[in-house]
């Protein structure tokens, strides 16, 4: 191989210390290590979606999916969520730009959206349990509420950075800290509206057909 | 939503109560009396050496990648020692519960073990040994040598490293905790469904199980994920991917298989929590569940962990055999693209495990044959640690022994592995100690060589070389024992013994029984002389200091700084060259370890806040197991509060001086004449914990 040879041979010109050498930066590091800390999420939910696979048709006498998902509120929820991930991409612009205050508004409004889309998940898995249909009724049921329940609980984490980011923003300005943590939000973000899609195939349209 | 429990309850301390300290029971009690009198004894040695304040403010808030190796390596052999407890304790009790006749002691009806007991000693054995012994050793030999071999200064995320150490130990902890407050899981290491799940397993021994598993696995993930980022990002100028050293080759290798896999094993034990708690069914027998669900989400991590565990040890005898033959490596891209394979196939294999379970001959066949694929791999690395060897100038130092160990029955546990992989043998053998033999054959290799990685880059680390005569005893007796106990377990299994017996019905199995007692007795030897080792090591330290090149015919970058490593790690970040760099400026003469000027060198500042997160997991964990619902939500809002808190800190960094980095280097290189042989100004050897001697550490601590 030829990477084993050496580049230089003539001793007295050869760099054994480098001196000048500037070192990996900050925000691309931190960014690298998120995009992997994203993969192992992309495991987890793997294994759910895989739990979920395996266990939807056993609903044990219970109701089925038909009778659990509904397709509009699931698609009114569809909407919030990429009208939340554009807000936000929206706020990334502004960061490029520099403009702190558009930066804060912006990912208020993606805060609000994304909570509105919590605030619909939450009123449609009490309305389920006020019908007595709860996870303890079957392995389908316990596998259905894990599932877009753990993308919830991801949602929640999302929006506690989110409020997190705008501290930080109005604080500290736009400091290496503040920006890395804000672009890994951004892949945070946009992660979990691509598990929401699958969740929506998955189980809301996989379920109706 | 709660599931309703078995037994009292109540809202302040959960099911906590008297009864589940086990004083009843004399081998707890001598067991906890053991680790009273190590406690004390510690206790008493690090007041005697007045290094409270030292392991307080170096130790404890440390993000030096060598302290926290250091302290992974100790975390992991503390472990490794209370699991070889429970396989002594595992073999004596089938050797003395053979036969009816069989007398019994201690409450039980034959040996003195009685079952219920018994089954929680071999689920502790094998989850310790696994993931709170072996990990922790290969994890903190990964982070003291990969930034050393690529020229870093620290890792991509010091503060994060130190995170995934104290996760790992707040598991280790809860592992430790559950033998004398209430039990261990009885249902083995990988927890059998539907045994685990409640009605079944109603007291807390497989919540302890299981969150310990869970809270030990975040920090391994993030440890993955911190040594990936650190290969990818921060190798010395010059060393492009084909100049990587192959134990960081591995490295790579095997945290891509943790980053892939552990999330796996979350998921599983995830779902397994909220049956227990919540009363779902993913598991359960009845109502929808699906037993082999779990079984193939385990061991879709559970296979791919074995070669997590391999690959640093492959790794390790790819640094070990060309110093020792003093020779370059043989076949160097071969090696590194079966390191990548091996992890690549670790995905495909995992039904294995359970050929048993009917899939059908199609998938059976897939993944037989996909299992013995794995061998190629291997045999590539094996042929090419011997022809490394073929012609070297070998010399037989304690870390080439290990790796020839290592070697020796990779050979036995690969070729077993073949014939596992059979689904046809696999039928008559599956569940019988053929298999345990077959992977304690393989962990036998890991453990050599993680054994001999710590012996070789021990004097890296200390500055001093452990003592080779009691080291060469500890290989032998060790080689032996393993030798003598597994031979006669491949024949039982033969014969048909199945694992995980309390009770032996089979009165002609008693002689080889006999021959597995006799080399477990070695182990003990072993196990003396390891202790002897370090004690005569550190006794005799100021004789064997070593230098920066402690063996002499070593290659690779951790070489050319100095013994022990300074905490900046290299002065003037080095350029690369060739892909042995220091073998390379050795053949030149270029090995002066002064650069032309010095710099300012960036660091980060030691911090407690990993440590907290820790305990604080720690206390999740118990509040968990206990159900102490109070405690679990405050535990869960303190673990979310300190790390939104910590994120505000800006000041986490601080600089050395160039003049100062020269000041440091000069005592390195031109010892005052009266400091040679002195004792160390800084930190004392405080019990088993050796300070980096004569060098300052980094004295800032902050938030």
């Amino acid at each position: 191989m030829s990477s084993n040879e050496a580049e230089t041979e003539d001793a007295g010109s050869i760099v054994l210390w480098n001196d000048a050498h500037p070192g990996p930066d900050m925000i691309s590091t931190r960014t690298l290590g998120f995009w992997l800390y994203m993969l192992t999420d992309a495991m987890l939910f793997a294994s759910i979606f895989t739990a979920y696979a395996i266990l939807w048709h056993n609903n044990a006498g219970g109701p089925g999916a038909e009778q659990v998902v509904h397709l509009v509120p699931a698609f009114v929820e569809t909407a919030l969520v990429f009208a939340s991930v554009f807000a936000f991409g929206i706020a990334m612009a502004a960061l490029k730009r520099g403009r702190q205050g558009s930066v804060v508004r912006w990912i208020g409004v993606a805060f609000l959206l994304g909570a509105g889309f919590l605030g619909m998940e939450i009123h449609e898995f009490a309305a389920l349990a006020q019908q007595g249909i709860v996870p303890e009724r079957s392995g389908f049921l316990s596998s259905y509420y894990t599932l877009v329940l753990t993308h919830g609980l991801h949602m929640l984490f999302g929006l506690l950075w989110m409020a997190v980011m705008v501290a930080q923003v109005l604080r500290q300005g736009f400091t290496e800290g503040v920006v890395y943590r804000l672009l890994n939000l951004r892949i945070f973000w946009h992660f979990q509206a691509l598990i929401w899609v699958f969740i929506f195939t998955f189980v809301y349209l996989q379920g109706k057909l | 939503m709660l599931v309703h429990l078995q037994g009292p309850w109540s809202p302040l301390i959960g099911r906590l109560s008297l009864h589940q300290i086990p004083y009843h029971n004399p081998i707890i009690l001598g067991a906890f009396a053991f680790a009273v009198a190590i406690g004390l004894a510690l206790f008493a040695g690090v007041t005697y050496t007045r290094s409270w304040r030292y392991l307080w403010r170096e130790w404890l808030p440390s993000v030096d990648h060598k302290k926290i190796g250091v302290m992974y390596i100790l975390v992991g052999l503390v472990m490794m020692f209370r699991g070889f407890i429970d396989a002594v304790m595992i073999r004596t009790q089938q050797l003395m519960a053979v036969g009816p006749k069989s007398a019994g002691h201690l409450e039980a009806l034959h040996g003195y073990i009685p079952p219920f007991h018994f089954d929680q000693i071999y689920s502790s054995h094998g989850t310790i040994m696994l993931i709170f012994a072996v990990t922790p050793i290969l994890v903190g030999l990964m982070n003291i040598v990969v930034p050393l071999q690529i020229g870093a200064r620290d890792m991509a995320y010091p503060y994060l490293n130190a995170l995934g150490l104290w996760l790992t130990t707040a598991g280790a902890a809860l592992v430790m905790l559950s033998l004398y407050l209430g039990d261990f899981s009885h249902d083995g290491w990988i927890g059998l469904t539907p045994l685990t799940e409640l009605p079944y397993s109603p007291g807390v021994g497989v919540d302890y199980w299981l969150w310990a598993i869970q809270i030990g696995s975040v920090g391994t993930t993030l440890g993955a994920i911190n040594i990936i980022a650190t290969i990818i990002k921060m190798r010395a100028p010059g060393m492009k991917w084909l100049r990587m050293p192959v134990f960081t080759w591995c490295a790579m290798a095997t945290n891509l298989i943790v980053i892939s896999a552990f999330p796996v094993l979350a998921g599983a034990l995830f779902l397994l929590a909220l049956d227990r708690y919540l009363g779902t069914h993913f598991y359960t027998a009845a109502l929808g569940g699906n037993v082999m669900l779990y079984t193939d989400l385990f061991w879709v991590w559970g296979h791919p962990e074995v070669y997590f565990l391999v690959l640093p040890a492959f790794g390790i005898m790819s640094e070990v055999i060309p110093t020792f033959s003093r020779k370059p490596l043989f076949g160097y891209t071969t090696m590194v693209l079966a390191a990548l394979g091996i992890s690549g196939v670790s995905w495909s294999v995992w039904m294995h495990h359970f050929f048993v379970m009917g899939a059908g001959p199609d998938v059976i066949a897939f993944f037989s044959m996909s299992s013995m694929a794995v061998g190629i791999f291997t045999g590539v690395k094996v042929f090419n640690w011997a022809f490394t060897m073929y012609r070297g100038r070998l010399r037989f130092d304690t870390p080439m022994l290990w790796a020839i160990g290592a070697l020796s029955f990779l050979f036995i546990g690969g070729l077993t592995g073949m014939m596992l992989a059979m689904p046809a043998i696999d039928y008559q053998v599956h569940n019988s100690v053929f298999l345990i033999a077959h992977f304690h054959s393989w962990l036998m290799t890991i453990s050599f060589a993680a054994l001999g990685g710590i012996s070789y880059w021990f004097p890296k680390v200390f500055g001093f070389k452990l003592d080779e005569a009691s080291g060469k005893r500890v290989v032998w007796f060790w080689i032996a024992g393993a030798i003598i106990v597994f031979t006669p377990m491949y024949i039982l299994g033969f014969m048909g013994m199945t694992r995980r017996l309390d009770y032996v019905s089979h009165s002609s199995w008693y002689p080889l029984l006999v021959a597995e007692q006799v080399g477990i007795g070695l182990f003990c030897v072993a196990a003396y002389y390891q202790f002897k080792q370090l004690y005569v090591s550190i006794r005799d330290r100021h004789s064997n200091r070593a230098e920066a090149d402690a063996w002499g015919s070593t290659r690779t970058l951790e070489w050319m700084t100095h013994s022990p490593v300074p905490f900046y790690n290299f002065a003037v970040i080095p350029q690369i060259h060739a892909r042995d760099e220091w073998a390379w400026r050795k053949e030149r003469g270029l090995t002066r370890l002064v650069p032309d000027r010095f710099q300012d060198i960036h660091l980060p500042k030691n911090t407690y806040v990993p440590a907290v997160l820790g305990a604080v997991a720690f206390m999740f964990g118990f509040a968990m197991v206990w159900r102490i619902w109070w405690l679990a939500a405050c535990a869960l809002l303190a673990l979310i509060g300190v790390v939104v808190w910590r994120s505000f800190h800006k000041d986490t960094g601080y600089v050395i001086t160039a003049a100062e980095v020269e000041r440091m280097e000069r005592a390195y290189l031109e010892p005052e004449p009266d400091a040679i042989g002195e004792e160390a100004p800084v930190g004392e050897p405080a019990a088993g914990v050796v300070a980096s001697t004569r060098m300052p550490s980094r004295q800032s601590v902050g938030g």
